[in-house]
């Protein structure tokens, strides 16, 4: 799952974040930190995960460290996912 | 002993002219801020003092004195000249808190255009609306930022050039742009200014009002003294500080008391272009050895949320004075802030038409949590009475927040948009759109808006355009918009959806009408929640009550519903 999981992740950010993609994203670039996902943004963001896999995040685990790459939400939404069962 | 010493001794002498007599203007000489904020330092010795730390992604640093900062508004200056921009007309800055966006607002205002700086995460629709109602002729933006307005390119013929900062080469320039790179432009040492005067125009920043389109908030170059005093008294900022401004300068903090002011005194300040976290800010503080440290509410709650046990973390004793603005700042904020920095946040209030602060509160004076301060010497503010549009005599009453328009960096005017200048006014009096009241020691006490503006993290959001754009959502047919409480941003945007024939609410749905607004207009202006409703309340004449839907959200009462349809 992880890896289909990372994949649309990244596919939706590029999609709806990046206003120019000749950078292309990898699973670890800064998203938050690096400008990419303002925290306003951020809520469409997970709006988005909570919607695709049927969880809920509660709002003192979306922080900005948790969504700061690919890598580290696809980490978050495994956890809500397995709680989940 | 703190630079404005005792308030009380400074109402009784005040003049405007303590700070013309220190920047060294008199009435009629030329006055130019750009030369102000660069030359005039350099003239006084302090060329090879630090003028801007700047830190962006990645840990990239660049250091510039105050030469190198001359040197490069002149640069960018004689690039604008050279493109046949004119004194007065408008370039707009529409990037990221690069370097080049402090440097290129000062070579604007050095060849005598108007800097129109705007919100990098502004979406096309917000741009063009903007653009066209300035008749924009260059835009100087990024790489990243170049797409949005290539998007509506064609719909703006004033705008002559897209300048490119940082244009890497690899795909070919468009029609009507052009690439800027200011670490390989030749360094233009001698440099003639445009001689403005203190009524030449400088800055036209953009905000939004409860009906109509975003407004031109037209400053002229005289704003410098206010800008310069305001900063010195209310800011304390001395000639060692290291001075941080938090505020993005698409906004008018990040202009006025990012760019001007601290310049304009020949301050050392540190910017930092990175998302926010609580610990790269701290860490950003301990590095730099931050001194006077300005921000917004909302930042403090952020911070708040991180917990004092990372603050421990940190050496942060080189905190010397700490203010903010924007939004309220609330008495929990305050007192927290003494807790964990061992000094409170002082509030300071102001707005983009006032261009300066201009109620505060000041060090040496007793901070009261949760109040906005006193008015600044040589301004006169009052609660105004809205039934007799006459100030309260005694304190307590709650009423509309108003100002004797008379000090050099109020607005001027509204760009192309007079009618609603004046509309500001009422009784002689400069109607703010804020509620406050008085105690009995003269301190002012936020009370809320007096119109359905939206302050979301210290930003003011229209309603009307968010409901404009709505609509042009193939789904929607009527939206009303409110705000929302909210522990961090104050308030949130919100947006009542009916929807046309055809369509059902969906959580989908409501994704995409949200990333709809987000890219059309702005990430704090989209909607953080929307509520699908078969109808809106409307007058019997079909105007949408707002004010319903308001105060439920806000737990208040509903009030007169007499003219509620179908009541």
């Amino acid at each position: 799952m992880a890896e289909q999981l990372r994949d649309i992740v990244l596919n939706y950010v590029t999609k709806e974040y990046l206003e120019d993609d000749s950078e292309p994203l990898t699973y670890d670039t800064p998203l938050i930190s690096g400008g990419i996902v303002d925290s306003f943004s951020m809520v469409s963001l997970k709006r988005f995960l909570e919607t695709k896999y049927a969880i809920s995040i509660p709002d003192d685990e979306a922080t900005p460290e948790a969504f700061d790459s690919v890598n580290k939400i696809v980490t978050l939404v495994e956890r809500f996912v397995a709680k989940k069962g | 002993m703190s630079n404005i010493g005792s308030y009380e001794e400074r109402l009784k002498n005040f003049s405007w002219e303590i700070a013309e007599k220190e920047l060294g203007y008199k009435p009629g000489d030329v006055l130019n801020i750009g030369w102000y904020c660069t030359d005039r330092i350099c003239q006084q010795g302090q060329g090879s003092k630090v003028a801007l730390y700047w830190e962006g992604h990645a840990g990239v640093e660049r250091t510039y004195t105050y030469n190198d900062i001359r040197l490069a508004a002149n640069t960018i200056g004689a690039f604008l000249r050279g493109l046949g921009i004119k004194p007065e007309e408008r370039v707009c800055l529409f990037m990221d808190r690069i370097p080049e966006l402090y440097l290129g607002f000062l070579g604007i205002l050095k060849v005598g255009a108007i800097a129109q700086p705007l919100f990098s995460a502004f979406g096309d629709e917000s741009l063009l609306v903007r653009l066209s109602n300035a008749e924009t002729s260059a835009v100087i933006t990024q790489k990243k930022h170049a797409p949005k307005v290539r998007k509506i390119l064609e719909k703006l013929p004033h705008l002559r050039h897209l300048i490119i900062v940082d244009h890497d080469g690899v795909a070919p320039l468009r029609n009507r742009e052009v690439a800027f790179s200011l670490e390989k432009a030749a360094p233009v040492d001698t440099f003639e200014i445009h001689p403005t005067k203190a009524e030449s125009p400088s800055v036209v920043h953009y905000t939004s009002g409860t009906t109509g389109m975003p407004k031109g908030v037209k400053h002229v170059h005289y704003s410098l003294i206010s800008q310069y005093l305001t900063a010195k008294w209310a800011l304390d900022l001395r000639d060692d500080d290291i001075y941080w401004c938090t505020a993005d300068p698409g906004w008018v903090t990040g202009t006025s008391y990012g760019i001007i002011a601290p310049f304009a005194l020949g301050v050392t300040q540190c910017v930092l272009d990175a998302g926010f976290s609580a610990e790269a800010w701290y860490k950003f503080i301990e590095k730099r050895r931050v001194t006077m440290w300005y921000s917004a509410p909302t930042a403090i709650r952020s911070l708040m949320k991180g917990g004092d046990e990372l603050v421990r973390n940190f050496d942060l004793s080189s905190l010397r004075h700490l203010a903010s603005v924007g939004e309220p700042l609330n008495s929990e904020a305050v007192v927290w802030s003494q807790k964990v920095f061992g000094k409170p946040f002082y509030d300071t209030y102001w707005q983009t038409e006032t261009g300066c602060i201009v109620i505060s509160n000041y060090p040496g004076m007793e901070v009261r949590p949760g109040s906005m301060g006193k008015p600044f010497p040589g301004i006169t503010g009052v609660v105004l009475d809205p039934v007799k549009n006459e100030p309260y005599t005694a304190p307590g009453k709650i009423g509309l927040v108003a100002l004797k328009f008379d000090w050099p960096s109020r607005m001027r005017t509204y760009w192309n948009n007079e009618e609603a200048f004046q509309k500001k006014f009422r009784g002689g009096w400069y109607m703010t759109g804020d509620r406050s009241k008085l105690d009995a020691d003269g301190y002012f006490w936020f009370a809320g808006r007096d119109d359905d503006i939206i302050n979301t993290a210290g930003h003011l959001v229209s309603p009307f355009e968010v409901e404009s754009a709505l609509l042009e959502h193939p789904a929607v047919a009527e939206s009303a918009v409110v705000s929302k409480p909210d522990p961090i941003n104050l308030e949130v945007v919100k947006a009542f959806v009916t929807l046309k024939p055809g369509f059902a609410p969906s959580p989908d749905l409501d994704l995409e009408i949200m990333n709809f607004i987000r890219k059309k207009l702005s990430p704090l202006a989209m909607p953080q929640e929307i509520e699908f409703v078969p109808s809106l309340p409307k007058t019997r004449s079909g105007k949408i009550m707002r004010r319903i839907l308001h105060a439920k959200e806000w737990g208040e009462e509903i009030g007169d519903t007499s003219t509620l349809e179908n009541d």
